[in-house]
């Protein structure tokens, strides 16, 4: 049986369960679903011979047996611990369903729409059928085709002209600990009208022991003028295999501000892909890496410029100790006649050991005259002049080196505006770093100093 | 405008150039077993040759043409390819300067092309150019002396066969790719030099000099192996518009670097880049690798591309020996509908080994150009670093310019930079200079020289000042 098969089968079993159930489907998402079915059998699961997975081996994927969750129980003091500390407006979902314990809509303004798909679906699909598949066809790869076959679950953010929403949206996915590992494919869709505002958050974690994989695909449109910032902490089990996709459309004058900081999982891929259609459109892209054992962590990103004056900037850094392999792939696309743009792309690589490795290929395919682009990327090693004057200042050596660490991601970290999440990732951070000095017990007593003299608080 | 004007002028020479009459000793179109035997036997070569070539071709039988560069021609037909003509008798060849066409000259005067190569290049019977005849035999005599051999590749099957066996494939070997295998199965002419242990080659050795090959065949192979402490500077190709009626070009350049040991590579490449739609361009692609066996050897990459309607184009370094250096300074001028994919791979294996590329791309008319690269660090290169600079200059609003480089990098005490930019001629430059009472044509060539400086100061000094003339013959007529 192909690998492909086992999947498929998975399907048959859901759909047939759900026939039994008699759980309504509008017949668009079963045509689709049929159609992403035989795409994906057709594709088969990608290998290292495919150009966009050349750095990355899935096959743990394809060789692996998942089932689909049956309910959405959890522990509700592990999630305390796991769920961010900020107040927000929340949807928890626990291997892939939808969780109503874990999940707070309270504070949701008018104009804002925040819901489960099932729920979207239930209520009214067809206001959720035109926009959900426009940006991530089942052509885009392998895994978006396995999502359609297999969409059941995820988010719908909807948002009318005009909304700011103040608090942040955070979508929570929780892994658990299964018997038999577990798969999900969320789908998240984000429309944000002309002129609004909002923060969503997706936050990937999970029990310690979990080993299930997770493939979600995100889909943004953001109308006139919208303003859209995105985080992605994954900080997901290191059993976890993890693949995600991003897609945003981006009409005139609008901006998208993508955080992607990974920090957990065995195996995981990124794709993210903003489209700027119209003048004025803006996107950033930050990223931060940071894999050790035997991590895989695989970043691709993609700009096109479709449109003139439009303009995109991208600060990716990587960290890797041990054996783990850090891939970058980052692309910009200038379009013919797309004039008067900017683009500016840089990566930088930290490796910690040896046996690390990554591999990183800055992309520009231009096709225009009038415009600014520039990439640049490096790898190396800590500045060593550096390490000497923090010893002189009687640092030892580890601590040195885990300060300056610390220091290389906190160029991307200053630029996040969510407290808890620059918090906890430099909490983490520090505590992945291999010390004789406690330098958790340091950043801690930092950030307390901060939260005491009320500096953290807006 | 005059780039209208330069096309028809090269156009115009070409057409004149085709000799239809066919040779008893030319083979039909196709390929097969007995057009490699014939074409062995036609050079005299052992037995050992022919099956090196045997089976190089049953390798390319195997393979796929490549798809993955930034590319778009139609398909080739391999079939319809003749894969051994003798070399044009004299007779046949224009007999002096007087029955050349007067433009093609005029382009030479503006390249600033010495009389006598003029001549040569033009395809002047030898006989006829009675100068460099002279000049070769006293360059042949100096190599001699300091004990260099450099003659063609089928020579030195003949008269040095141990030295061939030793080092032919094994830079890039038989299979190495779709072309260097169609190449291994089929080359009929090209250049070998040794350079003996200890010596410092006396001149700079160029394809001009070996006159009898100036009419290089379609699949040239080369082979450079630069003993233990030995210097050698290689010139390939010229600046003049190439005449050659043969559309595909599958060249293999092989360069074996000894202990301490330094190869400098030059090429100007001005091949024929086809008619105002692309139409008849040469199809360009070529398998270039150094080897740095040796430790503390040294090879550096020039190259400066002006012609071809395809370019396909990888000069790579093997960095294997203990802080071997490996160098690649490249040039890229595409015009009309050319396209270009070229850049280079630095795999470094040996410790402390240094790579340093720098890579300059000027598209202009409705051409394309990419630069394709990949810095290897392997996990013994302790203490390996790369530096990369690739920038693009894009002239008008239908051409494009594409960077891919892939870095692999495996070694946590390596250092690799890359950097890349793509921008247009400045206005505000252009107006500064304008001000100054230079024409824009004059401003627009100040400038593109100014871009790539980095890369003409790396190449010898005759071949530096002709490069930045055919740079502003090149781009003549592209902006204003």
């Amino acid at each position: 049986m192909s690998a492909a098969q086992t999947f498929l089968n998975r399907l048959e079993e859901r759909l047939s369960e759900r026939q039994a159930a008699s759980l309504p489907e509008p017949t668009w998402i079963a045509a689709r679903r049929q159609a992403a079915a035989a795409r994906f059998e057709a594709l088969g699961f990608p290998t290292r011979r495919d150009e966009a997975w050349k750095y990355t081996d899935v096959r743990r994927i394809g060789e692996g047996d998942f089932v689909l969750a049956r309910d959405a129980a959890f522990s509700k003091a592990t999630a305390a611990t796991l769920t961010l500390p900020i107040e927000a407006i929340r949807l928890t979902f626990v291997d892939g369903l939808f969780s109503a314990d874990l999940s707070d809509l309270s504070a949701l303004p008018s104009g804002a729409t925040v819901e489960p798909l099932s729920q979207a679906l239930a209520n009214n699909h067809e206001a959720v059928g035109g926009a959900l598949g426009r940006l991530s066809g089942v052509e885009f790869s392998p895994f978006a085709a396995l999502n359609t076959a297999f969409t059941e679950e995820g988010a719908v953010i909807r948002l009318a002209p005009g909304t700011v929403v103040e608090q942040p949206i955070v979508l929570q996915f929780l892994s658990r600990a299964n018997e038999a590992a577990v798969m999900s494919h969320p789908r998240v869709l984000i429309e944000a009208g002309a002129r609004s505002q909002a923060t969503v958050v997706e936050h990937y974690v999970g029990e310690t022991d979990a080993a299930n994989f997770t493939n979600v695909v995100g889909e943004v449109l953001l109308d006139r003028g919208a303003i859209l910032k995105h985080y992605k902490l994954q900080e997901a089990p290191l059993g976890d295999l993890h693949i995600a996709s991003l897609h945003v459309d981006q009409g005139r004058d609008s901006r998208f501000t993508s955080f992607n900081v990974n920090l957990g999982g065995a195996l995981v891929r990124n794709d993210l892909v903003a489209d700027l259609n119209a003048q004025g459109a803006e996107a950033s892209y930050l990223g931060l890496f940071f894999a050790q054992g035997r991590q895989h962590v695989d970043n691709h990103t993609l700009v096109n410029h479709n449109a003139p004056m439009t303009f995109s900037n991208e600060n990716y850094k990587g960290i890797l100790g041990d054996r783990a392999r850090g891939v970058f792939n980052g692309k910009v696309i200038v379009k013919r006649d797309s004039q008067k743009i900017e683009a500016y792309q840089s990566n930088a690589n930290l490796l910690l050991s040896d046996r690390a490795e990554i591999d990183a290929k800055p992309e520009l395919e231009i096709y225009a005259d009038d415009i600014k682009c520039s990439h640049g990327t490096t790898t190396g090693q800590l500045d060593e002049k550096a390490v000497f004057a923090l010893r002189t200042r009687g640092i030892d050596e580890q601590t040195a080196r885990g300060l300056l660490t610390l220091a290389f991601a906190g160029e991307v970290m200053e630029q996040v505006d969510v407290d808890a999440i620059a918090e906890r990732v430099e909490r983490t951070v520090a505590g992945k770093l291999p010390e004789r000095f406690n330098l958790a017990e340091l950043v801690d007593a930092s950030l307390n100093e901060v939260h005491d003299a009320g500096l953290g608080e807006e | 405008m005059a780039t209208e004007e330069m096309e028809k002028l090269v156009r115009r020479e070409y057409t004149q150039g085709f000799v239809t009459d066919i040779e008893s000793d030319t083979v039909p179109p196709g390929l097969d077993e007995s057009v490699i035997a014939f074409i062995s036997q036609k050079k005299g070569e052992p037995e050992w040759m022919l099956e090196w070539r045997l089976d190089a071709y049953r390798q390319w039988l195997k393979m796929k043409e490549p798809s993955w560069a930034h590319l778009n021609y139609p398909p080739i037909d391999y079939q319809a390819i003749s894969y051994y003509s003798a070399p044009k008798k004299p007779e046949d060849r224009p007999q002096s300067l007087d029955e050349v066409d007067p433009k093609l000259l005029e382009t030479y005067e503006k390249l600033g092309i010495p009389l006598h190569e003029r001549a040569a290049l033009a395809g002047v019977a030898v006989d006829a150019v009675f100068d460099s005849v002279s000049v070769t035999t006293t360059f042949k005599e100096k190599l001699a002396e300091a004990g260099v051999i450099f003659c063609s590749i089928s020579e030195a099957m003949r008269d040095y066969p141990e030295l061939v066996k030793q080092y032919l494939g094994s830079v890039v070997p038989k299979g190495d790719n779709f072309f260097a295998a169609l190449n291994s199965a089929v080359f009929t002419d090209g250049s070998f030099v040794y350079v003996p242990e200890g010596v410092t080659c006396p001149m700079e050795l160029s394809t001009y000099f070996r006159i009898n090959a100036a009419n290089t065949g379609q699949f040239e192979r080369t082979l450079i192996i630069c003993d233990k402490q030995a210097q050698v500077s290689y010139l390939e190709g010229c600046t003049a518009p190439m005449r050659d009626e043969n559309q595909l070009h599958a060249a293999v350049v092989e360069l074996v670097a000894l202990e301490d040991a330094y190869i400098k590579y030059s090429t100007v490449q001005n091949w024929y880049p086809g008619d105002e739609q692309g139409r008849g361009g040469i199809y360009n692609f070529v398998t270039k690798r150094a080897d740095c066996r040796g430790d503390r050897s040294k090879v550096s990459w020039t190259q400066v591309e002006t012609g071809s309607a395809i370019t396909w184009k990888y000069p790579s370094c093997v960095l294997r020996g203990k802080d071997s250096v490996g160098e690649f300074y490249s040039v890229a001028v595409t015009n009309g509908r050319q396209q270009a994919d070229t850049g280079t791979k630095m795999i470094h294996i040996g410790e402390g080994t240094k790579s340093t590329i720098v890579s300059k791309g000027i598209a202009a008319g409705n051409s394309d150009q990419a630069y394709r690269g990949l810095v290897k660090i392997g996990p013994r290169a302790k203490g390996a670093r790369n530096f990369t600079q690739c920038d693009s200059l894009l002239i008008g609003d239908r051409c494009g310019a594409h960077t891919f480089p892939y870095q692999e990098i495996g070694n946590s005490s390596a250092t690799v930079e890359h950097e890349a930019t793509t921008s247009k001629i400045g206005e505000d430059q252009l107006f500064y200079c304008r001000q100054r009472g230079i024409s824009e044509e004059d401003a627009v060539n100040m400038i593109v020289n100014g871009f790539c400086k980095d890369v003409f100061q790396e190449l010898p000094m005759e071949f530096a000042v002709e490069a930045e003339a055919l740079l502003n013959v090149t781009l003549e007529g592209a902006v204003g």
